[in-house]
């Protein structure tokens, strides 16, 4: 007992031993994936179906509405936009598979163990982003092979793909706070829908912002969801993706609309500053929340 | 380790104003017993569990497993210990084996050993022949007994059952009694909670009775047998030497009564055994033919009426009046 009390008050878990619980949390939550394919099957038809769906029905109508870097396309607005729509939903997922496990006891049993406390939230936020970038990767193939194409260059659309990526993990943290606050699964799903439903139709996501009233305007254009849209664009398409574009605008009125476009770095960093405050705020409220948390 | 393995001290935990779960209780136990911790739903039993296993603060009071303080170093507790809850709270998709040895692993054990451990720990909860199967294949069972095997890898000093065969089979059930009395073979201090008496009895070597969150009563089986004042003797006979049976007994104590219920003749027993073999000459000598004689000690349930003043089905009746207390009580525990 006398090396008890010289013992600090805390015994605390070291940062490798924290590396190697995440990795286990991640990969059990993994091979739920894989064990179960339909719930990738399903998770894969959805955004496909998005964008089959958008493209085919709104493309028509929509495509002289947009900037003519999109080469007429509506394909190549669009897909950037589902891709976050995807990533905003996909990070749904962080909500349900906690709240599932906490109904069924493994949270406590993982509370009971000598287990780092950040590793279930972190496992589990990491195994969704792995998840969601297999959606992402699967929803641009079907993107290709429905006419996207890129009209920069390779690295910088890979870039795109990334800042969709650290997107979808930040709020995967959000939902993961959702998810632990609410426990119930079917109430978890409800909060997630409501929540992210508004942000991604009051955005840039399936139409330019213009032709939206000012009041909804001035939402959409600064909330997190039409940031990082114009940032994949902006990476995807270039700077003239971002330009306030109307139909039958002279040559001089679209380069002076491109000289008035936010810039494409402007947006990048913009998004990625949405991304680290959002993680600011909920990582620490998520480990919080958790550790509150009894099942 | 000298001492108790488990000391709990004066432990308050009230949700909300209303709820005391744990009213200032105090227990201790020593290594390598299995105690019962008896009550019915809602008395504060899982309160306690939750309480030892990390997984709540108490309001006041002092805990703690193994020498640690739970409270001032959870981390360090938890090397020590095993919980098995009332959901069996495995995986469905992963094998059972891949299961157990998660939990290896984040019990800190390298992969090597945590194979090694699952394998062993698998075998002994004779979970070997399916272990390679997932868990979505499992009977109800199959899982309490894997979830028992996760909670075993870690080679805890103190292992915590929290209603470890609520919503089993009865074959299902006595495999897994089978099972919790090999541990205390082993030498693994087991802390168990249940609403059944007869488990309690069959499993325990010491039993905390615990009713609305206070500690009521503790000791042996026998011991809390003991304080219902002894033994009582049941026996039969044919219906027309029942007169005459009343009468030739009425010698050796005035409380022989006829039992309608029963349909058996009752009475104290202060001197156990003394006493029947005094009965049983007495009946010898007055030649009626006894058909079935027995000395029996009260039941658990007996113990529990006479301990709170009601039945053990009773207490749990209250449990679930109109005003649905548990349910308020899940509420509140989230906003602690």
């Amino acid at each position: 007992m006398a090396t008890a009390t010289r013992a600090p008050r805390h015994t605390r878990i070291s940062a490798s031993h924290a590396v190697k619980d995440i990795a286990v949390i991640t990969r059990r939550n993994l091979l739920r994936n894989i064990r179960l394919p339909q719930l990738l099957i399903f998770a894969t038809i959805q955004p496909v179906m998005f964008l089959l769906l958008f493209n085919y029905v709104f493309g028509g109508a929509i495509g002289g509405a947009i900037p003519p870097i999109a080469q007429g396309e509506y394909i190549n607005w669009l897909l950037p936009g589902l891709l976050i729509q995807v990533a905003a939903f996909g990070a749904g997922q962080t909500a349900l598979g906690l709240t599932e496990d906490l109904s069924k006891g493994v949270i406590d049993r993982f509370r009971s163990l000598p287990m780092a406390r950040s590793a279930v939230l972190a496992g589990r936020t990491l195994s969704d982003v792995i998840r969601n970038g297999f959606v992402i990767g699967l929803m641009v193939a079907m993107g290709f092979l429905m006419g996207f194409r890129y009209q920069t260059n390779f690295v910088a659309f890979l870039a795109g793909l990334a800042v969709a990526m650290v997107f979808s993990y930040a709020l995967s943290w959000i939902m993961a706070t959702i998810g632990l606050a609410v426990k119930n699964p079917e109430a978890a799903q409800s909060a997630v829908f409501l929540g992210v439903f508004p942000l991604v139709f009051a955005s840039s996501v399936f139409v330019p912002t213009d032709t939206m009233p000012a009041w909804l305007q001035g939402f959409a254009l600064n909330q997190p969801i039409t940031v990082t849209v114009n940032a994949l664009r902006g990476l995807m398409l270039g700077r003239e993706a971002l330009a306030d574009f109307k139909p039958g605008m002279s040559a001089n009125q679209v380069a002076e609309a491109v000289a008035n476009a936010p810039t494409v770095e402007g947006q990048v960093l913009l998004s990625l500053g949405w991304a680290l405050a959002i993680m600011i705020v909920f990582v620490p409220l998520a480990i919080r929340v958790y550790r509150r948390t009894v099942s | 380790m000298n001492g108790p393995i488990v000391r709990v001290e004066n432990v308050v935990k009230t949700f909300g104003p209303t709820v005391r779960a744990l009213d200032d209780v105090s227990l201790e136990f020593e290594p390598g017993i299995v105690y019962g911790l008896l009550g019915p739903n809602g008395a504060g039993k899982t309160t306690l569990i939750r309480v030892l296993t990390t997984l709540l603060k108490a309001d006041s009071g002092y805990a703690e497993v193994a020498g640690i303080d739970v409270r001032k170093d959870p981390v360090a507790a938890r090397n020590h210990i095993g919980l098995a809850g009332q959901f069996a709270a495995v995986d469905d998709y992963l094998t059972g084996r891949e299961n157990v040895e998660m939990v290896g692993r984040l019990y800190n054990l390298s992969a090597s050993d945590a194979k090694q451990r699952a394998a062993d720990v698998l075998k002994r909860i004779h979970l070997d022949d399916a272990a390679d199967r997932t868990v979505r294949t499992y009977s109800g069972g199959m899982r309490r007994r894997l979830d028992l095997a996760a909670s075993l890898v870690g080679r805890p000093s103190v292992l915590f059952l929290d209603e470890p065969t609520t919503g089993i089979d009865p074959q299902s059930r006595l495999d897994l009694w089978d099972l919790i009395r090999d541990l205390i073979v082993t030498g693994t201090t087991v802390l168990l909670t249940t609403q059944y008496l007869d488990e309690a009895d069959q499993l325990a070597n010491q039993i905390a009775v615990i009713d609305r969150g206070k500690l009521i009563a503790q000791g042996t089986g026998n011991e809390l047998k003991d304080k219902m004042g002894g033994s009582v003797i049941e026996l039969h006979v044919a219906e027309e030497d029942r007169p005459r049976t009343l009468e030739a007994l009425a010698a050796i104590s005035g409380e022989a009564t006829f039992e309608a219920g029963h349909q058996s003749i009752r009475l104290p027993a202060p001197d156990g055994s003394q006493t029947l073999l005094a009965v049983v000459r007495r009946l010898d000598a007055t030649s009626i033919t006894v058909q079935d004689v027995a000395l029996k000690k009260p039941t658990l349930d007996d113990v529990f009426l006479a301990l709170t003043g009601r039945g053990a089905a009773e207490a749990e009746a209250e449990r679930e009046s109109p005003k649905k207390p548990e349910r308020r009580r899940r509420r509140e525990r989230s906003a602690v």
